[in-house]
């Protein structure tokens, strides 16, 4: 009745494998969008009032009391356009880690290709960004924002390489969680840092001031650093005057034509560690959760 | 013959672990290994099977024997420590039912997410949708939460949606009883249905008179090892035999 091979199962083609199950990851992922703000009043709501709440706060805190506003020419716009990329970066890695674990019951009693979870976790992640990315650019819109093609594709490198990262990272960790659950607990670690090593509350300036030129180029080529100016070459660069901001220090020199690379090899190599790690991993997932 | 599983010296060790954090693995290195850090035992030693296609088995023995850890080895679920597992064609598990099933999500997305779980193409999904609605008699409560449902329609769908992904090697792990009696009576006739089609069931269950009418080999594991492999009625006797 039917002359296929025998094959081994259970051997997954990895990340190939998530391109092949688009229909799963699609289910998956409008699962999550519909579990995750059940039985709330506001909704989907809550995803336009965190990022809010947090941006008053840090406005607050560093545009006023602490004077940003004053050196940093439409500082609120520097500080969001970093923002809604480290919260997708926070929300996607963090998912990521724990989403191995969380789908246990699943993943130790039907074989599917468990790449699944943690993609399926990041472009959740993605689609909370929308609405974020949407006020950004009223704001920036309201400001007088006239966007190049250089700006867009800056923007769209910039998200790539934190939806590469994030990947990467959460196939990394979900896999290690399996085994220790301290994996978790790390990463809360690794994200509460990543807020502040790279330029999303101040200027990359203040940086190369202070720090010595080996350290300067360890902090530049963060791929989160390399993302965040690319969202500030986007988004704020346009909407700031000659007068006020010396556009060439504004952004790093050389942001596109070297940091951009780096910070997307960077980012492959990362996706490329972690699936390696998955597969090496993902054997005894189902004895061990 | 074509085979459709093929199974080939597995061995399958499971470690107890004692440990579950970095602490403890640390302590352990630094004292220098002393000790086992964690204990094993042989869930499957060697085991040889070979399953013709459209033949129909029933993995047997006691508690703990590996018959489950079998099965999940040929689902691909787990992987062997040596050996080697092959199978031929789609290969589907009811390995529980309702794993996947998302209490929050009405019957209607659970029935497209756990098809897509186990293997199923949109369009298969769409053109079965009616079919597996009405073997679940689940009716006008297709819309409604899942986590309503009582536990017999929970049941009900869930099984609907096992048995319609037509896979070539079907695995069965003790679900059998699900529902009322008509409900399972439906379910048998479905699965015999199956069966005559030419898929290959492999079925694990401790209902011994179930599993008889059912199929027609078994095989009977203890502590991991086949000690007999023949006519189900055989296995069965011997096996109630030693109980």
């Amino acid at each position: 009745m039917n002359h296929e091979e025998l094959t081994t199962p259970g051997m997954g083609g990895g990340l190939r494998d998530v391109v092949r199950s688009r229909f799963l990851l699609k289910l998956l992922v409008s699962k999550e969008l519909k579990v995750r703000y059940r039985g709330s009043v506001l909704g989907i709501l809550w995803s336009y009032v965190k990022p809010g709440v947090q941006f008053v706060v840090f406005w607050f805190a560093l545009g006023v009391f602490l004077g940003m506003n004053r050196n940093t020419e439409n500082y609120p716009i520097y500080l969001f356009s970093g923002i809604v990329l480290i919260n997708f970066f926070s929300e996607a890695l963090g998912n990521a880690s724990r989403s191995i674990v969380g789908n246990g019951g699943l993943i130790k009693k039907i074989y599917l290709p468990r790449e699944l979870f943690p993609v399926a976790s990041v472009w959740v992640s993605g689609v909370h960004f929308l609405p974020q990315l949407v006020v950004l650019l009223a704001a920036c819109l309201f400001s007088g924002w006239r966007p190049g093609l250089a700006e867009v594709a800056a923007a769209i490198a910039g998200f790539l390489i934190v939806a590469l990262l994030a990947t990467g990272l959460g196939l990394f960790f979900g896999a290690v969680n399996v085994y220790f659950r301290d994996s978790e607990n790390f990463v809360d670690m690794l994200l509460m840092i990543a807020t502040w090593a790279s330029p999303v509350l101040y200027s990359w300036t203040m940086v190369r001031d202070e720090v010595a030129a080996p350290v300067l180029a360890v902090y530049q080529a963060n791929p989160l650093t390399i993302a965040v100016e690319l969202f500030h070459f986007a988004f704020w660069k346009p909407t700031t005057s000659a007068a006020v901001t010396d556009q060439a220090i504004a952004v790093p020199p050389d942001l596109l034509d070297f940091w951009l690379p780096i910070g997307l090899v960077t980012s492959v190599i990362v996706i490329i560690l972690g699936q390696l790690t998955f597969r090496r991993l993902e054997g005894r997932f189902a004895q061990e959760l | 013959m074509t085979i459709a599983i093929e199974v080939r010296g597995v061995s399958k060790q499971f470690v107890l672990r004692h440990t579950r954090s970095i602490k403890e693995a640390f302590v352990w290195l630094m004292k220098g290994r002393k000790g086992d850090l964690s204990e094993k035992f042989h869930a499957l030693a060697d085991i040889s099977l070979e399953v013709a296609q459209g033949e129909t088995v029933a993995l047997l023995g006691l508690n703990g024997s590996g018959k489950s850890t079998l099965l999940k080895h040929i689902s691909g679920v787990m992987l062997p420590d040596s050996g080697s597992v092959r199978t031929r064609g789609r290969v589907a598990g009811l390995i529980e039912v309702g794993a996947g099933f998302h209490p929050d999500l009405s019957g209607r997305d659970n029935v497209y997410l756990n098809g897509a779980i186990l293997g199923m193409t949109e369009e298969q999904i769409d053109e079965r949708f009616e079919s597996i609605i009405e073997f679940s008699e689940i009716g006008q409560f297709i819309d409604t939460e899942v986590k309503f449902y009582s536990s017999g329609m929970y049941l009900r769908l869930a099984f609907s949606v096992a048995v319609h992904t037509n896979p070539e090697v079907f695995l069965v792990d003790e679900i059998l009883a699900v529902g009322d009696e008509p409900f399972q009576k439906k379910c048998l006739a479905r699965i015999r249905e199956l069966a005559d089609a030419g898929t290959t069931l492999v079925v694990v269950s401790h209902d011994l008179d179930l599993v008889s009418t059912i199929c027609d080999r078994g095989v009977l594991l203890d502590h991991g090892k086949i000690i007999l492999d023949g006519p189900v009625d055989q296995v069965v006797a011997r096996l109630r035999g030693a109980a």
